[in-house]
């Protein structure tokens, strides 16, 4: 699957509470919690993402509490998938759990600008920079993830399990 | 083969005479938790899996804290989801507003968590029990799901990172200032991945409450988990507490550590992390002035009675600032009426403070104490990220108990010795 979209940047730590304030945890609609999505960092973000659109950000994004309602947030108000130089091990887990597309790729997050065009095929990790013309390979997933991703999420993989006992 | 504790206990929850880090396993797990933010997406989940009931009623503990008493009609929807949840499934560990508690202080009070358990928990600060000697971790509401319905789950063995504490505390320095010390030193994301144990004579002599604080905020560096292995003061707290049959397990003298760091605790003062990460933690007497507008002692981390102990002897006699609210929240319902009884609440309440029931709110910005526009608050709570306690243009201090209660009687960030 190739995920294509433009650029929206982001620091270092990214962390949960930006992603989405826990004063919105008192629903998990989807579509609700995207309305807020980034709201802390940029109050009218979810308004100017678009369908596709893609996150870069740098170490340690989505540290911070294990609510699952970030990458929902993330995934509902569009983004297509995250590119960061590293993961909050809770945040890379749920991420995976319910279908959002991460990548780890330090060289990308050094050299992409705002605004820029990217594609991620999201089975190699290779991501091309359609401004610069540029590629980067992202780090490989684990396999393990892989056949969660492969089953349908954890959920799929879980049921197909309790079927099979 | 040598091995940390972490890799001992995982080794035996999955089966196994070994385990080494990098390797992905399946384990058993002893106790799964979620609170009333995270129970409800992952009893969804759940039910799309299709099984009829639980893996064991009694190993699936749900803490609605966060949003109640409920403060608004939503709350109050999906705290019923988690009470419905809980009753249809006839679950022993379900605890009602009045007998609940915050989680993390709950579940070591009622003896759910022991040494060499497993536990995974729909919250970050799971972590927490890792004070006794058990594997605790946080996960999403969908790994919860999945563990709700096969009392399993897979990990990956984490590396371990060795903290030595030497020395002897200075007055006022408890296990939230080493903690706060240590993520200072290697950063939020300084233990990656990574278990996270502390160990040496500082650690040997802490209480249990300053333990809990010190595993709580391992997520606050990125750990995995943070662990304690246990000892006699361990033993003190679990005997006629812990109902399941417990292990001790110990790391072996020749484990392998990705890294091991030595600290002299008698040159650690109380801390104060500045906002907007817990690694802007600094020394209290380079804090500067700093006025505060509000000030919280509770929270996962620090609601516990001995915090509440501290707090009550700094403010004895004393009155909060006329321009400063003082929250004061016990971690539970036993430790409310312990502090009750002691006359503490008669401290807190001549000094000018509100007392609250047991509940996370002001932690998160939830409810009960959130912060306007400009507004700074110093909170024995674990996290100062932007807009974490209210508004994105206000600041959260992160301190121990004592630094709490002083900076409310003066106004500012403040060491204890200013005051007594």
């Amino acid at each position: 699957m190739k995920l294509q979209g433009k650029v929206w940047r982001f620091g270092n730590d990214v962390d949960t509470d930006i992603i989405i304030a826990a004063r919105y945890l008192n629903s998990s609609d989807p579509a609700e919690l995207a309305q807020h999505c980034m709201e802390d960092a940029d109050p009218q973000f979810s308004s100017k993402v678009k369908t596709g659109d893609i996150m870069v950000a740098g170490k340690n994004f989505g540290c911070g509490s294990s609510r699952e309602h970030a990458p929902i947030a993330i995934k509902a108000a569009g983004l297509s998938c995250v590119v960061a130089k590293s993961f909050a091990r809770i945040f890379y887990r749920n991420a995976f759990n319910i279908g959002l597309p991460i990548f780890e790729c330090p060289e990308a997050v050094e050299e992409v600008k705002e605004g820029e065009e990217l594609t991620v095929d999201a089975a190699t990790g290779k991501i091309i920079n359609h401004t610069t013309g540029k590629e980067y390979q992202a780090a490989p997933i684990p396999e393990f993830m892989s056949q969660i991703i492969d089953a349908g999420g954890l959920i799929s993989y879980v049921k197909g399990r309790v079927n099979h006992a | 083969m040598p091995m940390t504790i972490t890799e001992k206990i995982l080794a035996a929850a999955a089966g196994k005479d070994y385990v080494k880090p990098g390797e992905l396993i399946n384990a058993k797990v002893d106790l799964v938790l979620a609170n009333d933010i995270t129970a409800p997406v992952a009893i969804k989940e759940f039910e799309k899996i299709g099984l009829p009931g639980v893996w064991d009623k009694e190993r699936v503990a749900l803490v609605p804290d966060h949003f109640v008493p409920n403060k608004d009609i939503k709350s109050a929807e999906q705290a019923k989801m988690v009470r419905d949840f809980a009753h249809k499934q006839e679950l022993t560990h379900y605890f009602e507003v009045g007998r609940m508690g915050i989680e993390h202080c709950l579940l070591p009070e009622q003896g759910l968590v022991g040494p060499g358990d497993v536990i995974i928990g729909a919250d970050s600060h799971t972590c927490t029990y890792g004070a006794l000697g058990a594997f605790a971790t946080g996960v999403g509401s969908t790994d919860l799901a999945a563990a709700m319905a096969l009392g399993e789950t897979w990990f990956k063995v984490p590396e371990s990172i060795k903290f030595v504490f030497n020395g002897k505390l200075n007055p006022w320095v408890g296990g939230k200032d080493l903690i706060l010390y240590t993520i200072g030193k290697i950063g939020v994301d300084g233990a990656l991945y990574r278990a996270m144990e502390f160990c040496g004579e500082a650690i040997e002599q802490l209480s249990m409450d300053g333990r809990f604080t010190m595993c709580n905020m391992a997520i606050e560096a990125g750990g995995k988990n943070g662990i304690i292995q246990p000892d006699e003061i361990t033993r003190q707290y679990v005997e006629g507490r812990t109902k399941r049959p417990y292990t001790f397990y110990t790391s072996d003298p020749d484990a392998q550590y990705a890294e091991v760091h030595e600290f002299d605790v008698s040159k650690i003062e109380p801390q104060v992390a500045f906002p907007h990460l817990p690694e802007n933690a600094r020394s209290i007497r380079e804090a500067g002035n700093v006025e505060i507008d509000q000030a919280v002692i509770g929270s996962c981390t620090n609601g516990r009675m001995e915090d509440l102990r501290i707090a009550a002897q700094v403010l004895k006699g004393q009155k909060v600032n006329r321009r400063v609210r003082l929250i004061v929240i016990p971690g539970t319902q036993e430790i409310y009426r312990q502090a009750m009884h002691e006359g503490l609440f008669d401290i807190f309440l001549e000094a000018g403070a509100a007392v609250s029931t047991p509940t996370c709110g002001p932690c998160l910005g939830g409810y009960m104490g959130i912060l306007a526009q400009g507004e700074r608050c110093i909170a024995t709570t674990n996290r100062n990220f932007v807009g974490r306690m209210g508004h994105a243009g206000s600041e959260v201090y992160l301190s121990n108990p004592a630094v709490a209660a002083a900076s409310a009687i003066t106004g500012r960030i403040s060491h204890p010795e200013e005051v007594l």
